[in-house]
């Protein structure tokens, strides 16, 4: 679930209010979705519900969007690759232990 | 002497005698910028701070995903998920309380700090009913830790091993516990927007500290909005 | 603009424009900063240098008869973590680079001059914490902190201990954070990204490993803390735990860490050959784009260090890998050093004299590095002489080379005061021999097999010999350094004073008085000229600092 691009600058409003509520919308769709039984795929559709839900509060509530300067971005995306790496590589030495 | 300390007036850029600006800038917009980087690259270091965590919690929720799926439907999702909206809610407030400092919207300013940490406080209560329910099962790690014969969903008659229950409980007290620590900080923080508010400090030309805290309170709510699946709803529908 | 009379003792400067403790100790002056760091950190390095010196003694005789085993185990811990957390990571950046970052890019301070003091505070703190630790017991650990012993077995005092390097971290944090503000926003007019001094850049991605990197020690250490206390099982293998999720979460940090010691060094080691080449350094851009290289390789390659911990051997390949990748961008460097010495007028001063130090043992040292970084050689040397070696010759014949070559440098600048020219190279050179005379022999008894941490090679008395030349090269090494503390501080006082810029170097640090005025500069700089323009230099065409306006 998105939020509909709204740049005019005359109702941020509008903008604040959509993504608050897309925002509840996603708490009580993670809540639900949890009870379905999807396998292995509850924790991945859970991670992706979340990863939205925190997608929106950067965009809009953190002004991500319509930064004039793409070093902001640059931070952010940087910050979450290192993240990556520490979680990627150390699951690479434990998903691949037992395989010799 | 240098020839260089004739000091030349240079009238080319209008510079605003602003009280605010530090003597180590040159305009506010500079400073302002400055501001706001500094806090983006603080919320990086947080989130490699927390990512420690995350990463710990990864691993062991992969070696045991059965006990750790017991001992997460031992904590309440039901608050935990009033948490996850209270905090949502707390976020929308913080942006209006911006939006109203940018059209000199005092009282609505006020307001909506004001109710920032009213859900703020909400917030660390509902963590508090929590902890004491925890406290109350002996499910706080520690000396008195006790998780016996409490079974793995979908698996009646097998049970979780308690140790590897205590490091789940381990990571979820240190992982709410420390967003805890952060979010009554974040409250500190606001006590204080609000007393400059109140004081009249902020203006459509200057927010800058509103604008920052705000990041900082966001930042918190990313935290908890995926500390909340992650914890709470591991295999919820057995 | 290079005044041609300096008379630094009488103009107002940023050391005499206020007395007082008062003032010091609350200042927001980035150089008053960096003095305060300078102190600081020295102090530091005296006290690792003392457990340096009685691990060489103790070694000095195949029998562990000069201290008993688990205070040897104290002592090698306590020399590493001081050396590592409160002399080398700190050093170059929070000297150096609060005392040159803002003059080098034309600004009046770093974008928070209060944090930065907050950062030297939290140094102070979580120094006094590990000097209370260290002086009521110690630790015994290894600076590594190595689970389950950490966390379980050791009675020694692990939390006193982590919560002073967790403080310190935390400046080291800040500092990082300051200077990539400063750096992207307080450029002067004129100062655009390829006309930053190799200076800047080195420190640019320092900042992004300690922004990135040190956040993951601060939990690791906090968790270590947490187990420690309450028993919680996180790295304890009999309660499920996993021991190698420590050394994970540690070396994540801990091997970007030491690309924090040695970025700054190269920072340094560009502006000095430089200078004393007269010649811009060649390959600039690839200069400048291998630090940050090697910010982001570094932080892929940390699992070399756990290959006999019992990882996966095929993460153990992909590590090994990325390991000999991350050599790549520093050989880049030290490729580009050598061309720019190729035709140019080389000067030997001493700073210059360190500067060539580094060139011969940082390669030494990166290149054993590959020694290590290949598995099957890393089995038989891993944990031995042969490892400490490696290291220091990187770190001390790197990294401590590059800050005293610096300090040299621009001790001019900082103090307004010039050091004895013939008594500092005559330090580089006792240096260089007690430090190859310490360190190389070593290399060789770690190939011989002689394992680390042991205080008694009895089983093995052949390695004596070489022990013996160890020590006495440390002892040289001692004096060595002792002469810079001792002739500085006379130049503080009996120095000729130091005209603004007496080595005609180009930087716009070199364009304001020595000692420099509070503020930096009387007007914001304007610049119209690109980095190490040393051939506009030496043909007279001074570079006028335009007014702004």
């Amino acid at each position: 679930m998105s939020a509909p691009s709204d740049h005019s600058k005359s109702s941020p409003l509008t903008t604040y209010f959509t993504v608050w509520v897309a925002l509840l919308c996603g708490t009580f769709l993670t809540y639900e979705v949890a009870k379905i039984d999807l396998g292995p795929w509850n924790a991945a559709v859970a991670l992706t519900i979340a990863s939205a839900k925190a997608l929106l509060v950067a965009l809009f509530f953190m002004h991500i969007k319509g930064a004039h300067e793409r070093l902001l971005k640059l931070v952010v995306i940087t910050t979450i690759a290192f993240l990556i790496i520490l979680l990627s590589l150390s699951m690479a030495d434990y998903a691949t232990r037992l395989w010799s | 002497m240098s020839d260089s300390q004739i000091v030349v007036e240079t009238a080319s850029h209008a510079e605003v005698h602003n009280p605010a600006l530090q003597h180590q800038f040159a305009e506010p917009q500079q400073q302002r910028d400055a501001a706001s980087l500094g806090m983006w690259i603080f919320l990086a270091t947080e989130v490699m701070f927390f990512g420690g965590l995350f990463c710990a919690y990864l691993i062991y929720r992969t070696w045991y995903f059965s006990d750790f799926a017991a001992a997460s439907t031992s904590i309440n999702a039901a608050l935990g998920g009033a948490n996850t909206a209270v905090l949502i809610c707390s976020s929308l407030t913080v942006v209006l309380a911006i939006w109203a400092a940018q059209t000199s919207r005092r009282s609505l300013m006020l307001l909506m700090l004001v109710l920032t940490m009213l859900f703020g406080c909400a917030f660390l209560g509902i963590k508090g009913v929590e902890y004491h329910d925890k406290f109350v099962e002996h499910h706080v790690p520690g000396a008195s830790f006790s998780f016996e014969h409490e079974e793995i969903p979908g698996h009646p008659g097998q049970y979780a091993n308690p140790h590897h229950a205590e490091i789940f409980f381990a990571l979820y007290f240190i992982m709410t516990g420390l967003h805890a620590l952060h979010m009554i900080v974040g409250l500190g923080i606001f006590t204080w927007l609000l007393w400059m508010a109140w004081k009249r400090r902020f203006t459509p030309e200057y927010y800058t500290p509103l604008e920052i805290g705000g990041l900082y309170w966001h930042f918190v709510d990313i935290i908890w909005i995926y500390l909340f699946p992650l914890l709470y709803l591991i295999d919820r529908h057995k | 603009m290079a005044t041609a009379i300096a008379q630094p003792v009488e103009r107002t400067n940023y050391l005499n424009n206020e007395y007082g403790v008062k003032s010091w100790l609350l200042t927001t002056d980035h150089k008053r900063i960096a003095l305060l760091y300078l102190i600081s950190i020295t102090f530091f390095f005296f006290i690792g240098g003392f457990f340096a010196l009685l691990i060489r003694l103790e070694l000095l005789t195949p029998a562990g008869d000069l201290v008993q085993a688990d205070t040897y185990n104290k002592l090698f811990t306590m020399h590493g973590m001081v050396m590592i957390f409160f002399f080398l990571i700190p050093s170059i950046p929070a000297v150096l680079g609060n005392f040159l970052v803002p003059m080098m890019i034309g600004a009046k301070d770093l974008a928070f001059p209060r944090i930065n003091l907050l950062s030297w505070y939290l140094y102070i703190i979580g120094a006094a914490i590990m000097l209370h630790c260290i002086l009521t017991g110690g630790v015994d650990t290894g600076w590594t902190f190595y689970t389950p012993f950490s966390t379980e077995y050791t009675n020694t005092k692990i939390i006193e201990a982590g919560l002073g390097i967790f403080i310190a971290g935390f400046s080291s944090i800040l500092t990082g954070l300051n200077f990539v503000v400063t750096i992207h926003r307080m450029r002067c007019p004129g100062m655009t990204w390829s006309r930053l001094p190799l200076f800047i850049w080195a420190h640019y991605a320092t900042s992004i490993i300690q922004i990135l990197g040190t956040p993951v020690i601060a939990i690791t250490l906090l968790l270590v803390v947490a187990e420690r206390a309450l028993h919680l099982g996180i790295f304890d293998p009999k309660l499920g735990g996993d021991p190698l999720l420590f050394q994970h979460l540690f070396w994540f940090y801990s091997h970007p860490a030491v690309y924090i010691m040695i970025l700054p060094s190269m920072g340094v080691v560009s502006e000095i050959i430089a200078c004393f080449a007269r010649k811009r350094i060649f390959g600039y851009s690839f200069v400048a784009f291998s630090s940050i290289a090697i910010a982001v390789f570094g932080f892929l390659v940390w699992a070399h260090h756990m290959f006999v911990a019992g990882i996966s051997v095929y993460a153990a390949l992909v590590f090994s890998l990325l390991s000999y990748a991350v050599a790549v961008p520093s050989a880049v460097k030290v490729f580009n050093w050598t061309a720019t010495l190729y035709k140019g007028s080389i000067h030997y001063d001493a700073p210059m004299l360190y500067a060539f130090g580094f060139l011969g043992l940082f390669t030494i040292g990166g290149l054993t590095g590959l020694f290590l970084a290949s598995l099957g050689v890393d089995i038989h040397v891993h944990d031995t002489y042969f490892v400490v070696a490696h290291f220091h010759y990187i770190m001390v014949g790197g990294a401590l080379m590059g800050y005293l070559g610096g300090m040299h440098f621009w001790w001019p600048k900082i103090s307004g005061r010039l050091y004895p020219e013939g008594w500092a190279r005559l330090a580089a050179l006792i240096v260089f021999i007690g430090f190859n005379l310490t360190f190389f022999p070593q290399f060789i008894l770690g190939y011989l097999g002689m394992p680390r941490r042991f205080y008694d090679y009895s089983h093995m008395p052949e390695f004596q010999i070489l022990n013996v030349f160890s020590t006495a090269g440390a002892t040289i090494l001692g004096v060595g350094y002792l002469l810079p503390m001792i002739y500085f501080l006379w130049s503080m006082r009996y120095g000729k004073p130091a005209p603004d810029n007496p080595w005609n170097a180009a930087g716009l640090e070199w364009k304001t008085a020595s000692p420099p005025p509070t503020f930096n500069f009387d007007e914001e700089p304007v610049v119209t000229w690109e980095a190490y323009n040393y051939d506009e230099i030496d043909t007279g065409h001074k570079q006028e600092v335009e007014v702004v306006g």
